[in-house]
């Protein structure tokens, strides 16, 4: 069963992220890929993850579907202008990608190569119309298509923001270009996802949770500290604090709060961002109570 | 107003070099609000060549430096000293360099960087407001400009990167999008917001650009 299928038809779906390598081995890339098969419904492959220079998405997605995995394409505004989105998500469609996530992109300034110029020329709502342009058989510009795509198209939310009106605006703007799934910024708080989940309404659309497997206090701390829409409560960086395994701890952290979303029904499935740690996945997933994706 | 920041002097020596007579112009206008090309700026100019060993010929603050008809006429009276020189030290925006640099036969030499069309805030506090895009989007967005003020030119509202109403680019900054909502909200417009904007129509902005105002 494809991500879409599982979602759509009720299903609680399970996504993991995996950023392309800095280089040409995608080594490590697919082992930690083929790990997760079956126990996963798709991969979220990020694009230029916080401005940093690798290997593309594209070319990472398209070599998850020759292992037989389901990507997630994840497409930004930030380097690309519509001529160069349009031909990506062309390009993906043709090499067997079915999901496609628009996002903004992060500023240039935060990544490897800060004195790039950032595009911005589309951002996620603008990314998500022109998707849907190209699965109506016509590009930006109303020229028609040899043979058109269809995707699946997500986006993102963040659940923790001030004001959080503005944020479900947005949202909702999304939904009205064509997102089906959101992915949320990660949630350590299942009451403040709660209270997220109720100020959405009846704004109807597919949520992952996203989900960080924190690895020490520090982690959390920095995260608190430096990265908007995260907030880790002190009673879990004091559990960290005090476990002999932290990376376990962190684990077993998530491993609990997935399944506290799962029975409680807060959502339709989960979002997995280990951030260079994709080798613990599967021993996250193996905590949880989950139906395998297979 | 377009906003000027005088270059390094070490910079400017370096396009001076191997130059002795040097001319300076300045600007009534700008550069004058900026104290970028007022006459001031040039009497200081003029002291700090002359202790690099250099001769100025003459200075003249054109009023200002950007209008071609007025410049060419002042320049006009100096052609002797001009003639003279060996280079002109411009301390005017970029506009008004490449205006003096079209009327005169000797090497036209910036003396500022040009920094943007801002607003002064206050006198020596300049902030970037406008970035001349092409088509005014000021009408929906309660007169705060997204193009200019958020930092990814964003038209349908905050990125993921505002914190406290803060952009995560730059903290000093507001997250335009955040004040765009709050004003909108105030005004009882935000339907506004909830137009979906199509990315800009980029052939507005290919440069150069040229107005002709018919008659």
């Amino acid at each position: 069963m494809g991500l879409k299928q599982k979602l759509e038809s009720g299903g609680f779906a399970v996504t993991t992220e995996m950023a392309p390598p800095k280089g040409t081995d995608f080594k490590r890339f697919k082992e930690c890929a083929l790990a997760v098969k079956g126990m996963v419904d798709a991969v979220n492959v990020t694009d230029f993850q916080s401005a940093v220079v690798r290997a593309s998405s594209l070319g990472a997605a398209a070599i998850l579907v020759e292992e037989g995995l389901e990507p997630v394409m994840q497409i930004t505004g930030r380097d690309r202008n519509r001529i160069a989105i349009q031909g990506e998500l062309l390009s993906a469609s043709a090499l067997g990608i079915k999901n496609v996530l628009a996002l903004t992109g992060d500023h240039p300034s935060f990544g490897d190569n800060p004195q790039a110029k950032g595009v911005f020329e589309m951002d996620s709502v603008n990314i998500l119309q022109v998707a849907r342009t190209l699965m109506g058989g016509k590009d930006l510009a109303g020229n028609d298509l040899a043979g058109t795509p269809d995707f699946y198209l997500g986006a993102s939310v963040t659940p923790v923001y001030d004001p959080m009106e503005l944020q479900l605006l947005k949202m909702k703007k999304k939904i009205q270009v064509g997102a089906r799934f959101f992915q949320t910024q990660a949630v350590f708080d299942i009451e403040l996802f709660k209270k997220f989940i109720t100020a959405m309404g009846d704004i109807d659309a597919k949520i992952l949770v996203g989900v960080i497997p924190l690895k020490s206090p520090g982690m959390a701390n920095y995260m608190n500290k430096n990265v908007p829409g995260i907030f880790v409560p002190d009673e879990i960086i004091e559990r960290l604090r005090k476990s002999q395994d932290r990376v376990k701890e962190g684990l077993k952290i998530a491993a609990e709060f997935i399944n506290e979303v799962r029975q409680q029904k807060l959502c339709d499935g989960i979002h997995i961002m280990a951030i260079g740690a994709e080798e613990n996945v599967p021993a996250l997933l193996e905590m949880c109570d989950l139906d395998s994706a297979a | 107003m377009v906003i000027t920041q005088p270059k390094p002097f070490s910079e400017i020596l370096q396009f001076l070099e191997g130059k002795k007579n040097i001319f300076i112009t300045g600007c009534s206008l700008c550069a004058t609000s900026c104290m970028t090309g007022g006459e001031k700026e040039i009497l200081a100019m003029e002291q700090k060549l002359l202790e690099e060993g250099k001769q100025v010929t003459g200075y003249a603050v054109l009023d200002p430096s950007c209008n071609k008809l007025q410049a060419r006429a002042t320049l006009k009276k100096q052609k002797q000293v001009l003639d003279s020189s060996d280079a002109i030290l411009c301390m005017a925006c970029g506009d008004g360099a490449q205006t003096v640099a079209g009327l005169v036969n000797v090497p036209v030499y910036p003396a500022n960087d040009t920094m943007f069309i801002g607003e002064v805030e206050r006198i020596g506090h300049f902030s970037e407001a406008c970035r001349a895009c092409g088509q005014c989007e000021l009408g929906w967005t309660a007169g705060i400009c997204p193009i200019t003020r958020c930092a990814k030119s964003l038209l349908n509202g905050p990125c993921g990167g505002s914190r406290n109403g803060k952009c995560e680019v730059n903290p000093e900054n507001d997250c335009a999008w955040v004040l765009i909502y709050k004003r909108l909200k105030e005004l009882n417009e935000l339907d506004q917001f909830m137009e979906i904007k199509s990315p800009k129509d980029y052939s507005k902005a290919s440069n150069p650009r040229r107005v002709t105002v018919g008659k």
